[in-house]
């Protein structure tokens, strides 16, 4: 009856082009800070880097398969141990051990994931957090870590890492930014394949998913694995740099989970963009205000509410509603004879 | 009274069973669905219809009995590896994928239902997007459709799975005149490709205008099950739908 039209699909836009170009020299004038910045400069830059590494993984979890979990500190703590664990007994490179603090931690959320998948919503949400409390009345227990005191990093370790102390903070420093790209890459691989469908799908309607033959068990333990090895990654190059851990900063659930879900919300949950955002507001805060103590706290869920009240899908959404701009692509366009695409004039392909 | 000469049964369901609480709203439930057979099924709101659905596409599951699709037994199967296997429903209440675009909608239904590659799945998707009347709004945001454009979207959706059995749940719902016949024109075009179909539906004469066969059901249990048009003249049927004509 009809004959196929011929057609196009595509990801990028050309606000995406636009935003890839900028990407890659940001990601080059970063690298070479060292050069540019100073010491504290470049001790905030990683620690930018690693919020909003923590920041995106949360919103995976969160944003895409409803998984809101309120005790993402137990990865970042038990990498740091881990690390502190691996090169002081192991003999290993510090450097070295963060990936192998990774793979731990993925290999510990197996467990963890399928005692607490039992649970779901807001008892999910509670179970995770006990497991993290777990997590930090064992580390407390073993004495060899320092117990419930701490310990640090051996000068021995530490000198390892490179000879200078220069050169030590230009690795720790690298190494973050390393990680950061490593994980927005990670999150837009998962979001722009295949596998983005099934998460996006799951995002917007579990039932539906179901019944067009995605397995929503499999999809969401999957990502809490990556998301908890990724995490624990994180945690250890946290504590690579402070050099020094203990149970109740390795599991502290203000500084590693709700800061982070701070920045995802005001940023946008459910959005690849919205972390980014939700960073930079952020730090700007801190920076700004962090001097006036306590009511800094209060302005920070002040800015929090009135964004939920005001654009509940965050500061990323209401640019998007706004100016339709996308500037990480995961979205298929399909471009057909006689389709209007965004107001340009449709393209004949052939 | 079923479909003449024994081809082989796609769907079987026999004494099916589920209560919700005090509430039974699938009462010892035998049904037996031919291969390329089409089945309507009527009854009044609350009889059990969509409960039925739920019951074969494995979103609820059955407190006894058994169900069996094309010879195997998936009574106890999930929803997700039914419609791997070739079962595919569109819901009563459109439930689409509101912040990706219909034809991504579409493809999610082609790459996980249909088992197959993105990029391999392009083509069937145009060709669905086609056949619903979707082309034109493939880009749109799913959230963004009005409430018809959602029922056929519901429809592409399950097409895309590329189903040996088809459950409609009442897309003719608000549609006029002509909409309707466009309509019974696409589910008879998918129904010439072999595809089997259960359809639900209150518009009894677009119904009649496809199905072989009607069942009706009331208070959880099946009370007539035939010819359309026998089983539309039936007493019970009558006293159930009393002033409505079957008027096609």
């Amino acid at each position: 009856m009809t004959a196929p039209t011929p057609f196009e699909v595509s990801q990028a836009t050309r606000t995406s082009r636009v935003a890839g170009v900028i990407a890659i020299a940001a990601v080059a004038v970063l690298a070479a800070a060292p050069l540019w910045a100073g010491r504290a400069d470049m001790r905030l830059l990683s620690e930018i880097f690693t919020y909003l590494a923590l920041a995106s993984l949360w919103n995976l979890l969160a944003g895409f398969t409803g998984l809101v979990s309120v005790g993402q500190q137990a990865f970042v703590g038990f990498g740091g141990y881990m690390l502190f664990a691996i090169a002081t007994f192991g003999g290993i490179h510090p450097l070295a051990t963060v990936p192998i603090a990774g793979v731990l931690g993925a290999a510990v959320a197996v467990p963890v994931g399928i005692l607490i998948f039992r649970l779901s919503g807001a008892y999910f949400a509670i179970g995770t957090w006990v497991v993290a409390e777990v997590f930090r009345l064992v580390f407390a227990q073993i004495s060899t870590l320092g117990g419930g005191s701490g310990s640090s990093l051996p000068v021995a370790v530490v000198r390892s890492i490179a000879s200078g102390r220069d050169l030590r903070e230009w690795f720790t420093y690298w190494c973050a930014l390393v990680l950061v790209i490593g994980v927005l890459a990670l999150v837009y691989g998962l979001l722009s394949t295949r596998r983005g469908l099934a998460l996006t799908a799951i995002r917007d309607s579990e039932v539906a998913s179901e019944s067009l033959g995605i397995d929503i068990w499999r999809t969401k333990f999957l990502v809490y694995i990556v998301s908890g090895g990724a995490t624990a990654m994180i945690g250890a190059l946290i504590f690579l740099q402070k050099l020094r851990i203990s149970p109740d900063a390795a599991f502290s659930v203000n500084d590693w989970t709700a800061y982070v879900i701070f920045i995802t919300v005001i940023g946008g949950i459910g959005t690849i963009e919205g972390p980014i955002i939700g960073t930079i507001v952020f730090f700007m805060l801190r920076e700004t205000l962090a001097d006036l103590g306590s009511i800094y706290l209060l302005i920070l869920g002040l800015v929090a509410i009135l964004i939920m009240l005001k654009s509940p899908r965050g500061l990323w959404g209401f640019v998007v509603e706004r100016f339709g701009i996308e500037l990480f692509p995961v979205r298929r366009r399909v471009q057909v004879g006689a389709l209007q695409g965004e107001g340009k004039a449709p393209r004949e392909p052939g | 009274m079923a479909a003449g000469g024994r081809l082989m049964a796609i769907l079987e369901l026999s004494q099916v069973m589920k209560r919700y609480g005090a509430l039974i709203v699938a009462d010892q439930i035998d049904l037996e669905l031919a291969q390329g057979e089409a089945l309507g099924i009527i009854g009044p709101n609350g009889a059990g219809k969509t409960t039925l659905f739920n019951l074969i596409a494995g979103t609820v599951r059955v407190d006894a009995g058994a169900v069996s699709f094309a010879g195997r037994d998936i009574t106890y199967l999930r929803a997700a590896e039914r419609c791997r296997i070739g079962i595919s429903r569109s819901f009563q209440i459109p439930h689409p994928f509101g912040g990706m675009t219909v034809f991504e909608n579409v493809l999610v239904g082609a790459t996980y239902g249909a088992g197959k590659g993105e990029r391999a799945s392009y083509g069937r998707v145009m060709e669905i997007l086609e056949l619903t009347a979707l082309t034109g709004k493939a880009n749109a945001l799913a959230g963004a459709l009005t409430l018809l454009e959602r029922k056929r979207l519901e429809m592409a959706r399950a097409l895309a799975t590329s189903p040996r059995l088809l459950l409609l749940d009442e897309i003719a719902g608000g549609l006029t005149e002509p909409e309707c016949r466009e309509l019974v024109e696409a589910v008879r075009q998918i129904r010439s490709t072999g595809v089997s179909i259960i359809w639900i539906e209150h518009i009894v004469h677009a119904l009649i205008a496809v199905v072989d066969r009607l069942a009706v059901i009331d208070f959880g249990r099946k009370i007539a099950d035939g010819d359309p048009r026998q089983v539309i003249e039936s007493p019970e049927v009558r006293e159930i739908y009393m002033g409505i004509e079957a008027d096609a």
